[in-house]
């Protein structure tokens, strides 16, 4: 297996994983408080849209070519993976509050509690369109980030594996916790997700525009290791800008 | 009317996010990296130069609000 092949399964996995962790706390916090069935239609109906997705842009892209496919999926994953980034910094630096799973899952059942009961085609409305747009909007970002992922390097079937093996292992995990997945460092990988998204997207944008890296696949790594050390460097910057303006904000 | 609104908002949120700066830089980068390698530059050093410094100034806006924009 190649380095370019490894980052590109982990990489799958580990942000099909967190997303999917999210999905799991809204899908539970629903479900456990107003009753499994309409939420679990919501699920599965949330599910065969994204697998329609899967299946209609998995073969279209098939026909783009590489170089082009490359600069468009290079150009989404940096502006894409630059988000994940920059808010994973912002918390590792102490400026946005960590993503709290336990949290989140007990605000999802004060609401999931409150809501209204109205029945639409024989289904309680409120748990199937939470699950529904939950288990979408979390899985949108898993079909993009493995439709990109396989197609740049003409490996979606891997990609699938990798989010696959994330799907088993966080409903798997849910099933045995019967709770949310808070004791998922969550943040961490968040961390990891967003400098991969970056390295391959800036690998691929860069192959798509007609670059020759120095060292082929190899060159993959030093990218990472590139961009790693830059956040490693804004987190401490941010941090120490941090501490120093808490006195001057008591003293003001 | 309001559900295109919504899907391009949508769209827009998902691949720009926050700061829309940082997408127009990196189009800007990659139209560089383009247009250098077609000159017989192979400018594989600028694109991870311009991350750099994308994210450094979008952060910088983002914990300095004075400065935004």
């Amino acid at each position: 297996m190649s380095t370019s092949t490894v980052l590109l399964v982990l990489g799958a996995f580990l942000a099909s994983a967190v997303e999917m962790v999210e999905a799991l706390t809204i899908v539970l916090g629903v479900g456990i408080v107003r009753g499994w069935r309409s939420t679990l239609i919501g699920v599965a109906a949330a599910t065969i849209v994204l697998a329609a997705l899967v299946a209609a842009l998995g073969p279209a892209l098939r026909v783009v070519p590489i170089g082009t496919l490359r600069l468009v999926v290079g150009a989404l994953l940096l502006a894409f993976g630059l988000q994940w980034l920059r808010k994973a910094i912002l918390r590792s630096s102490g400026y946005k509050p960590h993503h709290d799973e336990d949290a989140a899952f007990r605000r999802e059942r004060e609401e999931a509690a409150r809501a209204g009961r109205e029945q639409r085609a024989g289904l309680d409305w409120y748990s199937f369109t939470v699950a529904f747009k939950g288990v979408l909007l979390e899985g949108l970002e898993v079909v993009f980030i493995v439709i990109s992922f396989g197609s740049a390097q003409g490996r979606i079937g891997l990609a699938s594996a990798g989010a696959a093996a994330a799907f088993l292992l966080v409903v798997g995990a849910g099933v045995l916790a019967r709770g949310p997945l808070e004791r998922v460092p969550e943040n961490t990988i968040k961390y990891v997700v967003g400098l991969l998204l970056t390295s391959f997207g800036c690998f691929w944008g860069a192959e798509g525009a007609g670059v020759h890296w120095p060292g082929d696949e190899l060159s993959l790594l030093g990218v990472v290791a590139f961009i790693g050390a830059v956040s490693i460097l804004l987190v401490r910057a941010l941090r120490r800008q941090r501490l120093a303006l808490v006195p001057a904000e008591a003293k003001g | 009317m309001k559900y295109v609104r919504s899907f391009g908002l949508f769209w827009w949120n998902f691949v720009v996010g926050d700061d829309w700066r940082v997408a127009a830089g990196l189009a800007v980068a990659l139209g560089l990296t383009s247009l250098l390698t077609h000159e017989g530059v192979n400018a594989w050093w600028l694109l991870p130069v311009a991350i750099a410094l994308l994210l450094a100034a979008s952060l910088w806006r983002e914990t300095h609000p004075t400065t935004r924009g």
